[in-house]
């Protein structure tokens, strides 16, 4: 029970921390808005070929707003050696992880929220799946995200100019989530077409076995990482 | 020092047996090999291309096992050979992504195709150019060799999901043919004898980017010997 | 010393605590000791209070509140308890740092040159603080190369020379030779 515990109290740190800066969540939503903005110039958003790459934009503004956030997520852990404070504490390191993916991924959902919705009425997009399974696939394309951007992050705060080196090193191995997240969006946002359904479901098996897999890796490997 | 020199000379067998496999293979290729069809000589580049292609992998599996060993083990021997085999490896993807489009642009007439094993391989590429980074950013010996083992283990394990993911994501628009399918028993013998003369020198290169760095590090010791003494 | 705080495994030899083999399960021992470093491990942008309940949560301190507000009152802090981190002299975030180091009553407090950066006022600060504590039951180790700050405190002495124990001299003899004269040579010795 004392793991739980310990784990609420690290992501209530981030939030209370957070709460008080606000230099994550707004930096990342302003930076989303700013995708929207700069794909609706980029594609005249009335055109119907805009209408094919919409999923493509929406993941696009997701994820480079999440590299922005995981770069912070332990820059502030750094700044007093805070996280060398954190191991000094009898927690186990694995809370570490899942705790600061938990925040992550908490962070996101947030600006995914507010963006969302952003993106639909700018570039005048309707809904035609049921509203419930776009979000249940945006969810578990994050989560993906967020677990091994998470993982990298704190790899990357371990490296000198790491702001540079995390998106270099998350991104092609984010791959299969980029593409079975933009796949499943795609499929969900032309209203689950029944001969699509089948794809639909091996993309969504697809991010499921990946989240599975790269929560458990880290998992295994974060005593690596966080090692002095 | 003897056992440096022992060293070397089994560099030397390792490059005698390289030359001389790399020479019969040429012969497998160009004279043994009957020509194609319809490709005719451009099709010669396909032996080098999947002789390149499957030392990539092989290379990047030896980061694997190497990363998992030295994690296990905190012997540096294995961090020299994980960075040896991904600096190899590095090498034979970028072969493999320059000969597929000569290669691709005879059979589909377009440079670059999204086929799924070329799909993959640059990605590996991008994986493993990253794997550079992290070990290009960090100074201490010790901590550089736990983060780029985490890397090439996390980096490994995300191939085979990246070949299907890109193998679905492909199959949707365009469709292609299956490549070497029927493959003459005379094509398939200079096949071997091409895979088996990269892989020699795969080993060939490898030892000598572990030598390279073991030098490095040992020229590195010396020169903090002699700062102490200043 | 990231031996001593169980960050890392000693490479050789053994680390015993209260007479008691560290293995394989560090995570418990750490609930015995209290790192104080020149990074002060606290957070810039919570408050005292926030920083310190937050590493009680960690370190499993029961009836928390009281037990905060009285290791604050022995650092001298009480007063800024609602205030940001970020707000504090180097000083004052160094007195903290002792206050979170003290707040799970560890038995061996571990101080790894905590001078660094402090001012003449903040060093005499600390010093009293530091004073009030060896009166409690508790180890202190405390590692620094300022010769005269370390002995006025301590009452053993060890000089380390790369890793290798060089000197060891209780109270009376540094205090009765030129302990620097003894430091220089085993320095040189090496």
């Amino acid at each position: 029970m004392g793991y739980w515990r310990k784990l609420g109290a690290l992501v209530g740190k981030d939030i209370a921390v957070e709460f008080k800066t606000k230099e994550m969540l707004s930096s990342m939503f302003i930076f989303s808005f700013l995708v929207i903005v700069i794909f609706a110039f980029a594609f005249t958003p009335s055109r119907a070929t805009t209408r094919e790459v919409f999923p493509g934009i929406l993941w696009i503004g997701f994820a480079f707003a999440g590299v922005l956030g995981l770069n912070r997520s332990f820059a502030g852990e750094k700044d007093n050696d805070c996280l060398l404070g954190l191991m000094l504490t009898p927690v186990d390191r694995t809370a570490i992880f899942l705790a600061k993916a938990a925040s992550n991924l908490l962070f996101l959902v947030a600006v995914e929220a507010v963006s969302l919705p952003l993106f639909f009425v700018l570039f005048d997009y309707r809904l035609e799946g049921p509203l419930w399974l776009l979000l249940a696939v945006i969810l578990l394309g994050t989560i993906g995200f967020i677990v091994i951007g998470t993982f990298l992050a704190a790899l990357a705060a371990n490296t000198r100019a790491s702001e540079i080196l995390l998106p270099l090193i998350l991104f092609p191995v984010i791959m299969p989530v980029v593409i079975g997240a933009v796949k499943c969006t795609a499929i969900v946002l032309a209203g689950v077409p029944p001969e699509l359904k089948g794809e639909l479901v091996r993309w969504v098996q697809l991010l499921g076995v990946y989240n599975i897999i790269f929560l458990t890796v880290p998992l295994m490997l974060f005593d690596y990482v966080l090692e002095v | 020092m003897r056992g440096k020199a022992h060293n070397l000379r089994g560099h030397n067998l390792v490059a005698w047996i390289t030359a001389f496999l790399m020479l019969v293979s040429l012969y497998a290729i160009f004279w043994y090999a009957p020509l194609e069809k319809y490709m005719l000589e451009v099709q010669k580049i396909f032996y080098i291309h999947v002789g390149a292609a499957w030392n990539a992998f092989f290379a990047f599996f030896v980061v694997f096992v190497a990363s998992v060993l030295y994690l296990k083990t905190r012997d540096l021997k294995y961090d020299v050979l994980a960075a040896a085999s991904a600096e190899v490896g590095l090498l034979f993807t970028t072969i493999v992504l320059l000969t597929g489009p000569i290669w691709g642009k005879h059979s589909w007439n377009t440079w670059w195709t999204w086929e799924p094993r070329l799909t993959t391989t640059l990605i590996l590429w991008f994986i493993y150019f990253a794997y550079f980074l992290v070990r290009a950013g960090v100074a201490e010996k010790a901590r550089r060799a736990v983060l780029s083992a985490v890397f090439g283990i996390i980096g490994f394990l995300d191939v085979p999901i990246i070949y299907i993911s890109v193998r679905w994501w492909g199959s949707h628009p365009m469709v292609f043919g299956k490549t070497g399918g029927g493959l003459h028993p005379m094509m398939l013998h200079a096949l071997i004898v091409s895979v088996v003369a990269f892989t020699f020198l795969y080993v060939y290169f490898c030892q000598k980017a572990m030598a390279l760095e073991n030098t490095r590090q040992e020229l590195q010791e010396i020169k903090e010997k002699l700062r102490e003494r200043i | 010393m990231k031996i001593l705080s169980l960050l890392n495994k000693p490479t050789s030899g053994s680390l015993e605590i209260n007479g008691e083999e560290v293995g394989e399960n560090q995570s418990a021992f750490r609930r015995q000791i209290g790192v104080v470093s020149h990074q002060t491990f606290l957070y810039n942008h919570l408050t005292a209070f926030e920083n310190l309940a937050f590493y009680g949560r960690m370190y499993e301190v029961p009836r928390l509140r009281e037990r905060i507000s009285q290791v604050m009152e022995e650092v001298g802090l009480q007063y800024v308890l609602g205030d940001p981190v970020r707000t504090f002299s180097r000083g004052m975030q160094q007195r903290l740092a002792i206050a979170r180091a003290i707040l799970h009553s560890p038995a061996a407090l571990f101080l790894d040159e905590p001078y660094t950066g402090l001012d003449q006022h903040a060093v005499e600060i600390l010093n009293q603080v530091l004073l009030g504590l060896q009166n409690q039951q508790r180890t202190v180790i405390l590692v620094t190369h300022n010769f005269d700050q370390g002995l006025n405190l301590c009452d053993q002495a060890v000089i380390m020379v790369k890793g290798q124990l060089a000197h060891q001299a209780g109270r009376e003899e540094f205090m009765a030779r030129d302990f620097k004269q003894v430091y220089l040579r085993c320095v040189e010795g090496s």
